[in-house]
């Protein structure tokens, strides 16, 4: 789960970091209230995806009215796909330095990784490519934490020594989010440090692992809900499906991710682009495929489905009588191909062809054909 | 071997399946039901009592992901040396910290989690590859994906070609043994004489395989990477399969096989043909 900006500061507040001061606006009059409140501010578009600044969802205001103007501009707009469900507005700062401050997970290393560097205010993995040795990197060990004199070495190591104390302190702070919060990805970037010499979160970026949300309740509660992403997207974890929404036209079914992946793209190798895909697993029921047809046919861009199945533990009879019984429910009237091998692999297609459906002869073959059939029929009305 | 977490559902229904192909299971775990019997093998409470008892030396874990990291860490203080975690949906953060613990046992092998496990076709399986795709013989088969090693597994048994081995790694992104680990025991298994690889987008451990491929290799092989068609940023159904900015994609890993000297398949459909 990425938190927006203002709830990863709520989140490093709670840790003892500094942040600008700042209000959450829901609609233009609230930003007007805010810079009422908070003299000039930054009227910045609440959404988990990066690159906000070049897509217009950040502006300066320094009076009621123009902070009103910016976020009925920048409340509603298109990010990235996220449509930008409210604004934050923040204090300026003064400047006087930038530095740039993360923890993420090095999958290489099999250890989370914590990077400082003087730089700061770029991204990272530029700043990476261009002087790499302008960011000290330390790997703490996953049971202590780091310790004070590593992250001395850290600090000195950066040409950030002058800040050694307070910087340490607040690195230990937001290591926290870590071991406490099951945090993937925690980064400040820029850290600022003020003219009067206080180091503040400029911005903040805090990814939780989804794998750990079942221990991470108190986040789940207050800001699962909030982070309005692709409305496919939410409606199918509500049903407990593994769904990806692209942006293609055909639908697609598939069972383990590795399959659905190569599926995806036979699609684009025969011309054609996914609109989505849903993973129904190993060993999935009847019930399971019906749910996920009917999320995959929620999006009204979707032409046709390609149902791709191999049987290994999941059973083929079962998903193809589910599949029947769901393109009935549905009263489904798009292309369907089917394509289906392994355990029951001929009970199941028997199902399929009693039923109107007739079943590919191999994935590739499948993929052609939903291709085909999608190009061929008139657009939903 | 033993089961840790035999008598759960899918602990159980996997043991019965590792039995009737002959595996040597010859004990489960399950705390609190020590001094039972289940599917006619002794239960213990603690993998060190199972391990004590009956001298296995490898392990299959069936417990759930809260339970899964510390099952991992009992299995290799109590001695195990093969370890497959079949459990999904474990905490990042676990399982950095048990990869941390595992390096005070070197001799202790992880694979997984979030993976199929392993099987030598006709002989032992742990994990739930199913035998019926299998088939004997010299291709070494080593994946992240699941349903697409049984499929590829399928093809290749169809084709005549049978398996020496077959190794699903997992699709997290915090494993036990990478592919070229993996790599490495089939160059040093005789048994093996060909090889496919099936990596998919995120991180760069197909990058690492390739390399040491390129560095010499008496094994003919076969790469395939799924997801070359996946947006950045998107988690494709696996926690691994992510690209990151320029990190993790298909054609990245797809150019390090071809420079390695690795025929790449662009369809699983192709995997047979290039291997004969």
């Amino acid at each position: 789960m990425k938190l927006l900006e203002y709830q990863a500061k709520e989140v490093l507040a709670s840790l003892g970091i500094s942040i600008p001061p700042g209000r959450v606006a829901h609609s233009p009059d609230e930003a007007a209230e805010a810079c009422a409140a908070l003299g000039p501010v930054a009227v910045k578009a609440q959404v988990p995806v990066g690159g906000r600044g070049k897509a217009g969802g950040i502006k300066l205001a320094s009076t009621p009215e123009e902070a009103r103007r910016a976020a009925e501009q920048i409340i509603g707009m298109d990010i990235k796909g996220y449509k930008v469900p409210l604004v934050y507005c923040e204090a300026a700062l003064e400047i006087a330095r930038e530095i740039y401050l993360g923890f993420t997970v090095d999958r290489d290393a099999r250890a989370n990784i914590l990077m400082l560097s003087s730089k700061g205010g770029m991204d990272i993995e530029q700043v990476a490519s261009e002087s790499p040795d302008s960011i000290a990197r330390l790997y703490p060990n996953p049971w202590r934490g780091p310790l004070g004199f590593e992250l001395n070495a850290l600090v000195f190591q950066a040409g950030l020594g002058e800040l050694g104390r307070p910087l340490m302190a607040l690195i230990k702070k937001l290591y926290r989010a870590i071991p406490e919060l099951d945090a993937v990805t925690a980064e400040i970037n820029p850290l600022v440090v003020t003219r009067s010499g206080d180091i503040i979160a400029g911005d903040a970026k805090l990814e939780i692992d989804d794998n750990a949300m079942w221990r991470q309740l108190d986040l789940d509660r207050l800001y699962g809900s909030l982070i309005e992403g692709d409305p496919y997207e939410v409606e199918a974890k509500k049903r407990g499906l593994i769904y990806v929404s692209l942006d293609g036209e055909i639908g697609i079914i598939g069972n383990g991710a590795g399959l659905c992946m190569s599926t995806l793209d036979l699609v684009q190798r025969a011309g054609g682009g996914a609109a989505n895909f849903c993973d129904i697993g190993g060993g999935a029921r009847a019930e399971v495929v019906e749910n996920a047809l009917g999320v995959i046919m929620m999006n009204p861009r979707v032409k046709g489905v390609l149902m791709n199945i191999f049987g290994g533990i999941t059973r083929c009879d079962e998903v193809a009588r589910g599949l029947v019984t769901a393109r009935d429910n549905l009263k489904m009237k798009l292309p369907l191909v089917v394509r289906m091998s392994g355990t029951n692999e001929e009970e199941g297609r028997a199902i399929l062809k009693a039923n109107g459906i007739e079943p590919g002869a191999n994935a590739w073959e499948a993929a052609q054909k939903i291709v085909e059939l999608t190009r061929a029929a008139a657009p939903r009305s | 071997m033993i089961v840790q977490g035999i008598t759960g559902r899918e602990g159980a229904f996997h043991a019965e399946q590792m039995l009737a192909m002959g595996t040597k299971l010859v004990g489960g775990t399950s705390p609190g039901k020590g001094g039972t019997t289940h599917l006619g093998v002794p239960v213990f409470n603690t993998v060190y009592d199972a391990v004590a008892a009956t001298g296995a030396t490898a392990s299959g874990i069936f417990v759930p992901p809260a339970f899964a990291p510390d099952a991992i860490m009992e299995a290799a203080a109590a001695g195990v040396t093969l370890i497959a975690c079949i459990t999904e949906g474990i905490p990042i953060q676990d399982m950095i910290r048990v990869k941390d613990f595992l390096r005070g046992y070197p001799s202790a092998r992880l694979i997984g989690p979030n993976c199929p496990g392993l099987i030598t076709p006709g002989v032992a399986k742990i994990g739930i590859i199913p035998q019926r795709i299998t088939r004997p013989g010299s291709v070494g088969l080593v994946s992240r994906s699941g349903t697409l090693t049984y499929e590829v597994g399928s093809a290749l048994s169809a084709a005549g070609m049978g398996q020496s081995t077959i190794v699903g790694i997992g699709g997290d992104p915090v494993l036990g043994l990478t592919f070229s680990d993996v790599i490495s025991l089939f160059e040093a298994d005789l048994a093996t004489d060909r090889l496919v690889v099936i990596g998919e987008i995120g991180g760069s451990d197909e990058e690492h395989a390739a390399e040491l491929l390129g560095r010499g290799s008496r094994l003919k092989t076969v790469a395939f990477i799924s997801g070359r068609t996946a947006p950045e940023g998107k988690r494709m159904g696996h926690a691994g399969a992510i690209i990151s900015g320029n990190r993790g994609t298909a054609k990245s890993k797809e150019e390090a096989f071809r420079r390695a000297g690795v025929a790449v398949a662009e369809t699983t459909d192709e995997i047979v043909g290039l291997l004969s």
